[in-house]
């Protein structure tokens, strides 16, 4: 970032898309201009096409049987190695946040230090949702009978434009094992993709979180309609938008939500599929 | 020797059908315009005639549901909504043999059934439901939960008084009221199930059932007044209610169709096994959404499965529902027979072996004999779509995960079967297995403590047990979302 | 030594015989059997049962307080049930302790009723602990004495440690001391065997050691013949039919009181085994009182009112 007084010529970023582990340009070769309040130029974030979304599709997909069936224990253990991550680097994310959205710098540290306070909730809900959303069931006969909580799949996540909000509502997805195609509006591109470097260095296998960056006029429809998308977190879309998006999602009756603010484990179960299982019990 | 069993008959004495009925809003019968006759599919016999709903009708339901949301039902207390519902399950047992004899007659399936299964189910569930009226703090949704208002409920034709109880039930446990909507062709028990209410006195508008056709259920579906959807039927009527519901504040549950695997592992109880695997195609002559209706063996043992799975079919009793004795009922309805030979034809055209033991049917009414398909692959188009008649595709594997690959390989998701005496084995495939409901070592089991519902194109949310009740209420933390 | 070119008899060969076989589910079982119990046997059906049931009868006595005077009553009753109606069918067989074989077989041949065998029960019944040499000698009193059917027990003991080849050899011996004189019905006392895969195993035992019959029980184990048991034994007497081409029969005995009982099993039968095994030559069941029961019904059924126990004889 420029500062007034440098005797340097400061090294910046490019800012790509992030998507199976690497950070690849966009296959369209577009990028967007992302400037700060005062209208300096920051950054040229790449706009993601349908086919990077293809592509995120494609490696959340591949890296869905690993994620899911990881022990709750080590994606619990990886969601906090987040926070760790994010911990280090809070101050490079306060400032990137003050400097392209309309926050002060002191909600911008705010929001930072609950992100990182959001990952360590979040990572301590992996082994205790079965618990809470399980189930064993009377039923009435000589039958064992318990219901389970599992990840639906692959989770395409429309974020608002806040960082904390794009936090919460992708440790809300993957934290039971779903992995996600996190699509980010305008000018949250330049942390989420420093946010894509902190994934980079936790541990997290490639695929489970994927992040394009662009216009969600463009990516979610595509999104909705993505036949091997299960569920769709549309909160950032606008309300006059989203039913739009939900008739598109009935071709494979994907599960759509939209959420109020705030962490909470229905938003995490929103994006589960109750199993029950009967087993008959005899010598 | 031969072994015939004398007709064993249930009286129909029991039930007493009216030639005309109306729909049931506010508490009492009102009259319809249209009418359309209801047969029994057994003889073709025209039972009554149903009252054909339109969006007045439809209209003058909703109103009176939520009239009764506002002014009584949502004023009521829990511990008071729950005595109500278990006045009904007690009349529903008092009153069970008509039920069931009256199931039989309108649906075609065996009075064995109906007699042991629908109709007891349908008790057990207001019983179990009543008790959840006044404890839904303990249900994990947290404090005080609130209902929606007025639940469209549309059911279709092949439990249709159950399919009412899992409806009705937990709807009115969690202080919605209900506007429900029978199938076309089987109304009779959801209107003597209006009887029940007013013999429970269940405040006027609480339950409104009106009769009719599609249209009636998109009446309902389109209705401003609704605030939550529940359907069960099929996958494609359950997309159009997805898309025509996308751009209100409704609520939805879908119970959609679905083409259930039943895998057999070289070290299952075969005889239990093909038990299990009749159990799962040939109950309820098929018409099960979550029917067992891809049988995946094992190569090794598929020969001698195969072979005891025909000598067991061929001790079906195919006949008349009303006899005590029949296993397999009459097809519901001219246009499911109809695409059950279509697709059980496309089976044939596509070089699968069909067979069925000798079966007598009758000249009158819709039948088919329980019939397998052998040697068929997952591309074969019985492996993929649902017949929902009493038709088996059966499929070979050669390793675990090659069962768990070909079970998953659909759009589907409801229903899986497991059998192997290995524990281990069993809990791996049932983590495996993309379904909500799996059957270890049995198949087509049902309570009202267990939850209910499919994966992907199966549909939305679950039926019965405490994962039930979040259907019914709101969870505070989604917005504008199903 | 090969029996039915399946197993030679040694240990080994028995363990890996048994081994292959399938497990049972036990709900699995008892819901079929529940369900067949659901089927509603009426007018002629019901008529055809009754007579088929009381002609698979064997009549038994197995009290330490039998005497001379009991057994002749039981035979007499045994060669014409109802004395009223002449077309009532003798029953299958009497059966008895050993030292009352000869007076049954004395007096049913003074009765005209030649053609009703009569069975004993052998090797040390009801519990089967006695040696080897007791137990052949206590077969061969019998068969010497006039029994034309051996039911003999297994011993549970042997069974329930795994002796899987001294179970076999016992009833291999037996077998051989029946020869063509008399047929073998084996008891497992299935009671004490507890779980249907031991039933399922034990059936093959015998079957493959020769068994003409398998037997449920004693009559002296609670629980006895219970639906799901019998199940499971019919479904071995089937299935070993299509490995040998041999029928094997099946008898199921102990707590079968009441008409509706018998007809179950004949309904087990006829659904499991099959219509072939609906006759006394491969189906009979072990009892005492059912006979009454189900001749009050056989006259409700011609008479058209319920009957009254006074109308029937008492052995």
């Amino acid at each position: 970032m420029a500062t007034k007084k440098q005797a340097r010529v400061d090294v910046k970023k490019t800012y790509k898309l992030f998507i199976n582990g690497a950070f690849p340009r966009s296959e369209s070769g577009r990028v967007f201009e992302v400037t700060a309040k005062n209208g300096a130029f920051i950054a040229n974030p790449a706009l993601a096409s349908r086919k990077d979304l293809r592509d995120a599709v494609t490696a959340a997909r591949a890296a869905q049987t690993g994620w899911s069936k990881a022990t709750a224990y080590n994606r619990g253990q990886i969601l906090y190695r987040i926070a760790e991550m994010l911990e280090g680097r809070a101050e490079q994310f306060e400032s990137e946040i003050a400097l392209t959205s309309q926050i002060t710098a002191l909600k911008a540290q705010s929001q930072v230090l609950d992100a990182i306070d959001r990952w360590v909730w979040y990572a301590g809900w992996s082994d205790k949702l079965q618990a809470v959303s399980g189930a064993t069931n009377p039923v009435a006969g000589p039958f064992f009978n318990f219901s389970i909580s599992e990840p639906q799949g692959v989770v395409a996540i429309a974020s608002s434009v806040s960082f904390i909000d794009f936090i919460d509502a992708i440790a809300a997805a993957v934290v039971s094992g779903n992995t996600t195609v996190v699509l980010v509006p305008g000018s949250l591109a330049v942390p989420a993709m420093s946010f894509a470097e902190v994934l980079a260095t936790s541990d997290l296998p490639a695929g489970v979180i994927n992040i394009l960056t662009g216009s969600l006029d463009e990516l979610a429809p595509w999104a909705a309609s993505h036949m091997d998308i299960d569920g769709f977190d549309i909160t950032g879309i606008d309300k006059k938008k989203r039913g739009a998006l939900k008739e598109a999602g009935a071709e494979n009756l994907k599960r759509i939500h939209a959420f109020s603010k705030g962490q909470s484990p229905t938003k995490i179960l929103a994006f589960m599929e109750s199993k029950t299982v009967w087993h008959s019990v005899g010598v | 020797m031969t072994f015939e069993y004398a007709p064993a008959p249930e009286s129909r004495a029991i039930v007493s059908i009216k030639p005309k009925y109306g729909h049931f809003i506010n508490g009492s019968f009102v009259a319809g315009k249209k009418h359309f006759p209801t047969i029994n599919p057994a003889t073709e016999e025209i039972l009554s005639h149903i009252a054909l709903g339109g969006v007045s009708d439809v209209d003058k339901a909703v109103a009176a549901a939520q009239k009764a949301y506002t002014k009584t039902w949502s004023k009521l207390s829990g511990k008071e909504r729950g005595k109500y519902l278990y006045r009904i399950a007690r009349i529903l047992q008092e009153r069970a043999r008509e039920f069931a004899v009256l199931e039989t007659l309108d649906n075609g399936k065996p009075i064995r059934e109906t007699r042991d299964i629908d109709i007891p189910l349908v008790a057990a569930h207001f019983f179990y439901h009543a008790g959840w009226a006044d404890k839904l703090d303990y249900a994990g949704l947290g404090h005080s939960p609130q209902p929606y208002g007025v639940a469209g409920q549309i059911i279709p034709w092949n439990f249709p008084l159950l399919m009412l109880a899992w409806k009705v039930a937990p709807a009115l446990a969690t202080g919605n009221t209900v506007v429900l909507k029978p199938a076309e062709t089987t109304s009779l028990t959801a209107l003597l199930f209006a009887e029940v209410c007013q013999q429970a006195e269940l405040p006027d508008g609480v339950v409104n059932i009106v009769t009719g056709d599609g249209s009636t259920g998109a009446a309902i579906v389109n209705h401003p007044g609704i605030h939550k959807i529940a359907f069960t039927g099929s996958t494609d009527v359950g997309k159009k209610i997805a898309r025509a519901i996308a751009s209100t504040d409704k609520k939805a549950t879908l119970e959609l169709g679905g083409k259930g695997a039943n895998i057999v592992f070289d070290d299952a109880p075969v005889d239990e096994a093909v038990e299990g695997i009749v159990n799962g195609i040939f109950f309820n002559q098929g018409h099960v959404c979550c029917a067992g209706s891809r049988l995946i063996l094992q190569e090794s043992i598929a020969d001698e499965v195969i072979e005891k799975l025909k000598v067991r079919m061929s001790k079906i009793r195919v006949g008349d529902p009303l006899d005590k004795n029949t296993d397999l009922g009459a097809i519901n309805s001219k246009e499911q027979l109809v695409k059950i030979k279509e697709l059980s034809a496309i089976g044939d055209a596509e070089g699968a072996q069909r067979w069925s033991p000798k079966c007598n049917l009758s000249d009158k009414g819709f039948w088919f004999a329980p019939t397998i398909f052998t040697g068929v692959t997952q591309a074969h188009r019985i492996a993929q779509e649902e017949i929902f008649g009493p038709v088996l595709s059966v499929l070979t594997f050669r390793t675990p995960q090659e069962a768990i690959d070909k079970a998953n390989n659909t759009p589907f998701g409801l229903s899986a079967g497991i059998w192997s005496e290995k524990g281990s084995r069993i809990f791996w495939a049932s983590q495996h297995l993309k379904a909500g409901v799996i059957w270890a070592n049995t198949f087509n089991k049902f309570d009202p403590a267990s939850p209910f519902g499919g994966y992907k194109e199966s549909g939305w949310g679950r039926e019965g047990g405490k994962h039930g009740l979040a259907a019914y209420l709101k969870t505070g933390k989604e917005t504008g979302a199903k | 030594m090969s029996f039915y070119g399946l197993v030679d008899g040694s240990e080994k060969s028995l363990v890996q015989f048994l081994d292959q076989l399938s497990g049972v589910d036990q709900v699995g079982a008892e819901s079929r059997a529940a369900m067949l119990a659901t089927r509603s046997i009426k007018t002629t059906s019901k008529k055809w049962a009754i007579e088929t049931a009381i002609s698979m009868v064997d009549l038994t006595t197995l009290e330490g307080a039998d005497t001379p005077g009991k057994v002749r009553a039981l035979c007499s009753k045994a060669v014409r049930p109802d004395p009223t109606d002449p077309t009532v069918p003798s029953v299958g067989a009497i059966c008895v302790y050993n030292d009352m074989v000869e007076i049954a077989r004395t007096h049913l041949d003074s009765i005209g009723g030649k053609h009703v065998p009569v069975a004993a029960v052998s090797t040390a019944f009801p519990s089967g602990r006695a040696s080897m040499e007791v137990k052949i000698q206590d077969t061969q009193d019998a068969i010497s004495a006039g029994a034309a059917e051996i039911d003999m027990v297994i011993d549970r003991g042997a069974f329930l440690a795994g002796k899987y080849g001294l179970v076999f050899d016992e009833i291999v011996k037996i077998r051989d001391v029946c020869g063509e004189k008399a047929h073998l019905k084996v008891i497992f006392e299935t009671g004490e065997l507890v779980t249907y895969d031991n039933v399922r195993k034990a059936s093959y035992l015998a079957m493959l050691a020769g068994a003409d019959f398998i037997k449920t029980s004693t009559g002296k184990v609670a629980p006895a013949a219970t639906p799901p048991v019998v199940l499971v034994m019919l479904e071995a007497v089937r299935d070993f039919y299509t490995l040998t081409q041999r029928r094997i029969g099946v008898k199921p005995a102990g707590g079968i009181r009441t008409t509706k009982d018998a007809i179950k099993q004949l309904v087990l039968v006829n659904e499991t085994a099959g219509p072939e095994w609906l006759t006394p030559q491969l189906f009979r069941i072990g009892a005492s009182a059912l006979l009454n029961d189900l001749l009050m019904q056989r006259m409700k059924m011609s008479d058209g009112y319920y009957a009254s126990p006074n109308y029937v004889t008492i052995d």
